[in-house]
C-alpha cells in the first residue's frame, strides 16, 4: 500500500509539471515547470532503487552481504541532474534572449512562426 | 576493436581543443578541424558498416565484460553483463556514417554559407557529431538516453543560433520544451524497465523479459507501459503525428547547414531509437501484441506521411514546405518499421539513406536561394530566382527525386516498401506512399516553377516588391556551396547503382531483427538457429515514374490555378499549427496517452 503511495508521487509530481508546462504564461514558470517534470524521475529512480532497511551503498567499510539500496540508480539520478541542469541552463539563456527581444515573457507574444 | 570508441571520443576531443583554443585561431581551422573529423568519423562508421556484417561488434568500456554471479537471483546459469558496451551493428553504423557525412556537408556549406560565425558553431557541430555515433552504437539503455540527451541539447543550441532574432528563439523554444518532455517519458519507461529486469544492458534486458514469459506468458502492464513511453519519447524526436509540431518551427528558424543535419539524420535517430530498442529489448516479449503494435504503428504512419504531406502542399515558405515534407517521409519510413518485419526494416533503411541525401541537397537548395535572394517565401520571390539557373536545375531534380523517380534512391526505399508491404497483405498502404512522395515532390516542382520560372501570377506582395530595388547579391555562387548542394543530389543518384547495397540492407535488417543472435554475440547464450538470408524484391521503376508524374501534373495545376494552394482551405491547418508551446505539449500528452491506452486496452 505504502509503495503505490510513494509510486504515485511520481506520477503526481509528472503530472503537475505537465500542467504547468501546458497553460503557462511565463517562459520562467514554463522552465521551471519543466524542471518540476524531471524531478518526477529522480523520486522515480530513487524509489525503484530503495530497500526497506538497506544502508547507504558505501562498501568501504561494511560487512560483504549487508543489504544496501541500489547504487546504480542512484548514478542514473546523478547522470540524468547533470543533463538537466545543461537543458534548464539553455532554456533560461533563451527565455533571457526573448525577454531582451520582445519585453515580454509570455510565450504568446513571441509569435513569429505559425501554420 | 580500438576504432569502436574512437567514433565519439575524435569529435568531442576536437569540440574541447576548439573550445579552448578556437578564440585564437583563425576561423577557418575550426572548419578544417570539424571537416576533418567529421570525414575521419565518416569512414570509421563505414568501415564498421562493413566490418560488423553478420556478426555484432561489442567494445565493453574499462573492460568490464559479463560474469557470472551465481548468486543473483537473476537468469541462471547465463553471463550477466555489468559494464557499459557499445554494440556496433551494420544498420546504427551505416546511420552513423549518413549523419557524420551530412555534417561534412554542413561545414562545407557553412564555409561561405555565413558572413561571420563564432567557433561556438563548429563546437556545437562536433558534440552533435559524437552524440550521434554514440546513439547509434551504444548498447547500452541509460548510456543511449545520455546521447540522445546530448544530441538533442547541441541541436537545441545550433536551432537558436541566430539568438538575436525573435523566429530562431521561438522555433528553439519550442523544440527544446517538447523535446525534453519526451526525454522524460523516455527515462520514466527506461526506469521501470530496469525495475522489472534489474539490467541497463539491452542484451540483458532483453533476455531477462524473454525468461520472465516463462513466468507469464502475456507481458504485463509494467511491459507495456515501459515500452509506450520509449516509443513516444522517441517518437517526439521523429515527429509522428500528434508528437511533429516542434519540427517545423526549428527548420523554418535554424541555420540552413544545421536543417540537413535535422531532417537527414536527428529525425530519423529518433526512428532508429524506437527499432533499436524494440528489437533489443521488448521483441520477445511483445510478441503476443504484436499485432496490436504493427496496427497502432501504421495508423500512426500513415496519419504523419498524409498529414504532413498536406502542409507541405499548404506552404509558401520555402523551409518549411521541405520540414512538413519530412514529416511524411517521416511517415513512410515508419510505415517500413511498423510492420515489425526485416523486410520493412531493411525498406525504411534504404529510405532514410535516399532521403537523407535528396533532403539535404533540397534544403542548400533553398540555402542558396536564402543567401542570395535574401528571402524564402515564394510568394514574395516570385520569379526572382530567374538568374539562378543551375540552382534551380538540381532544385527540381531534387523535387523529382523526392517524388522517388528512378535512378534517385528514393525509388529504391519505395519499392522495397512496397514488397514489405505485399509480405504481409497489406499492398494497398502503399497508395499512401504513393500520395505523400507525389504531394510533397509537387509543392516541391511548384515551388520551382513559381520561383526560378516565375510561372503563375505574383501574390500582391510580390508585385509590389517588383517595383522596389531588387536586393540580389551579385557574384557567383561560391564552388564551395554549390559542390555539396549537387554533390549530395549525386549521392542520391549513386546509392541506387551502389553494388548490393537492397542485399546488405536486407541483411544488415535480418541480423538487426534477429534478438536472439544479438545475445549470444553479448551474453553467450545458447546459439542462435542459423537464418536463410532472402533476397531484395526486384526493382520496380514504374512506381516511381507513376508518382513523379502524379507530382509534375500537381505542380502544374496549382501554378496554373491557384485556388488549389489552398490560401482559403487550408485555413484550419494552419491554426492548428499554432506555435504555441503549450498547444505542442498539449498534443504530446493526448498521443501518449492514446497510444499507451490503446497498447494496453485494445481488445484482440
Amino acid at each position: 500500500m505504502l509503495n503505490i503511495f510513494c509510486y504515485s508521487i511520481a506520477a503526481w509530481v509528472l503530472l503537475i509539471g505537465l500542467y504547468g508546462v501546458v497553460t503557462s504564461r511565463n517562459l520562467i514558470h514554463l522552465v521551471l515547470c519543466l524542471s518540476v517534470m524531471e524531478t518526477s524521475t529522480y523520486v522515480l529512480l530513487t524509489l525503484i532503487g530503495y530497500r526497506v532497511g538497506g544502508t547507504a551503498p558505501v562498501f568501504a567499510d561494511i560487512p560483504v552481504g549487508t543489504k544496501a539500496v541500489d547504487p546504480v540508480v542512484q548514478a542514473l539520478m546523478l547522470t540524468d541532474v547533470v543533463v538537466e541542469a545543461t537543458v534548464m541552463a539553455l532554456l533560461l539563456a533563451l527565455a533571457v534572449q526573448a525577454h531582451k527581444r520582445t519585453g515580454s515573457l509570455d510565450p504568446h507574444d513571441l509569435r513569429a512562426l505559425q501554420g | 576493436m580500438w576504432i569502436i570508441p574512437l567514433t565519439v571520443v575524435l569529435p568531442l576531443l576536437g569540440a574541447a581543443a576548439l573550445a579552448v583554443a578556437g578564440s585564437i585561431t583563425p576561423r577557418r581551422w575550426g572548419d578544417a578541424v570539424a571537416l576533418l573529423m567529421a570525414a575521419l568519423c565518416c569512414g570509421f562508421c563505414l568501415y564498421l558498416c562493413r566490418a560488423s556484417a553478420g556478426h555484432e561488434l561489442t567494445y565493453w568500456f574499462g573492460g568490464w565484460r559479463p560474469r557470472h554471479f551465481p548468486t543473483t537471483g537473476l537468469v541462471p546459469t547465463h553471463l550477466q553483463a555489468i559494464g557499459i558496451a557499445f554494440d556496433v551493428d551494420p544498420i546504427g553504423a551505416a546511420l552513423a556514417a549518413l549523419g557524420s557525412l551530412l555534417v561534412c556537408a554542413a561545414v562545407l556549406f557553412g564555409w561561405s554559407y555565413f558572413d561571420s560565425v563564432g567557433v561556438q558553431f563548429q563546437v556545437l557541430l562536433l558534440a552533435f557529431l559524437a552524440a550521434t555515433c554514440g546513439f547509434c552504437l551504444t548498447g547500452d539503455l541509460f548510456n543511449l538516453f545520455v546521447f540522445f540527451e546530448l544530441m538533442s541539447v547541441s541541436a537545441f543550441a545550433l536551432c537558436g543560433y541566430k539568438v538575436e532574432e525573435k523566429g530562431p528563439l521561438q522555433g528553439a523554444m519550442n523544440f527544446a520544451v517538447t523535446n525534453t518532455a519526451g526525454a522524460v517519458f523516455i527515462l520514466t519507461g527506461i526506469a521501470l524497465i530496469y525495475a522489472r529486469t534489474g539490467a541497463l544492458n539491452m542484451a540483458q534486458v532483453g533476455a531477462q523479459l524473454r525468461a520472465n514469459l516463462a513466468v507469464q506468458p502475456r507481458p504485463g502492464a509494467l511491459v507495456l507501459a515501459a515500452f509506450a513511453l520509449i516509443a513516444c519519447g522517441f517518437a517526439v524526436k521523429a515527429a509522428v503525428v500528434p508528437f511533429h509540431f516542434w519540427l517545423a518551427d526549428a527548420h523554418a528558424v535554424a541555420p540552413t547547414p544545421i536543417c540537413i543535419l535535422f531532417s537527414g539524420v536527428m529525425v530519423e535517430l529518433g526512428l532508429y531509437g524506437i527499432v533499436r530498442v524494440y528489437w533489443s529489448c521488448f521483441a520477445d516479449a511483445l510478441t503476443p501484441e504484436r499485432q496490436r503494435l504493427r496496427s497502432l504503428l501504421l495508423g500512426a504512419a500513415v496519419l504523419t506521411a498524409l498529414l504532413g504531406a498536406l502542409m507541405a502542399w499548404l506552404q509558401s515558405h520555402l523551409k518549411r514546405l521541405l520540414a512538413f515534407s519530412t514529416i511524411s517521409h517521416m511517415g513512410l519510413m515508419l510505415m517500413g518499421v511498423a510492420l515489425l518485419t526485416p523486410r520493412g526494416l531493411a525498406a525504411t533503411a534504404l529510405y532514410v539513406l535516399g532521403h537523407g541525401a535528396v533532403k539535404g541537397s533540397l534544403f542548400l537548395g533553398a540555402g542558396i536561394v536564402l543567401h542570395r535572394l535574401r528571402g524564402v517565401d515564394v510568394a514574395r520571390l516570385h520569379g526572382r530566382g530567374r538568374p539562378l539557373v543551375w540552382t534551380g536545375a538540381v532544385f527540381a531534380l531534387g523535387g523529382l527525386a523526392l517524388a522517388g523517380l528512378p535512378p534517385f534512391a528514393t525509388a529504391t526505399g519505395d519499392d522495397q516498401l512496397s514488397h514489405a508491404l505485399n509480405q504481409l497483405h497489406l499492398g494497398g498502404l502503399w497508395l499512401v506512399s504513393l500520395i505523400a512522395a507525389a504531394v510533397t515532390g509537387g509543392a516541391v516542382l511548384r515551388s520551382y516553377l513559381r520561383l526560378f520560372w516565375g510561372f503563375g501570377k505574383p501574390s500582391p506582395a510580390a508585385a509590389h516588391q517588383e517595383k522596389e530595388e531588387p536586393e540580389t547579391k551579385p557574384g557567383r555562387i561560391p564552388a564551395v556551396m554549390f559542390a555539396p548542394y549537387a554533390g549530395l543530389l549525386l549521392l542520391g543518384i549513386a546509392l541506387t547503382f551502389w553494388p548490393g547495397l537492397p542485399e546488405g540492407a536486407l541483411h544488415a535488417a535480418q541480423q538487426f531483427t534477429s534478438s536472439a543472435s544479438y545475445r549470444t554475440q553479448l551474453l553467450r547464450q545458447s546459439p542462435p538457429l542459423p537464418q536463410p538470408l532472402s533476397t531484395p524484391g526486384p526493382q520496380e521503376p514504374w512506381r516511381g515514374v507513376l508518382s513523379a508524374g502524379l507530382a509534375l501534373a500537381l505542380a502544374t495545376l496549382s501554378v496554373r490555378f491557384s485556388s488549389l494552394r489552398g490560401r482559403d482551405w487550408g485555413r484550419p491547418f494552419h491554426r492548428l499549427h499554432s506555435g504555441h508551446v503549450g498547444d505542442y505539449v498539449s498534443w504530446l500528452v493526448l498521443g501518449v496517452g492514446v497510444f499507451a491506452g490503446l497498447l494496453l486496452w485494445l481488445p484482440h
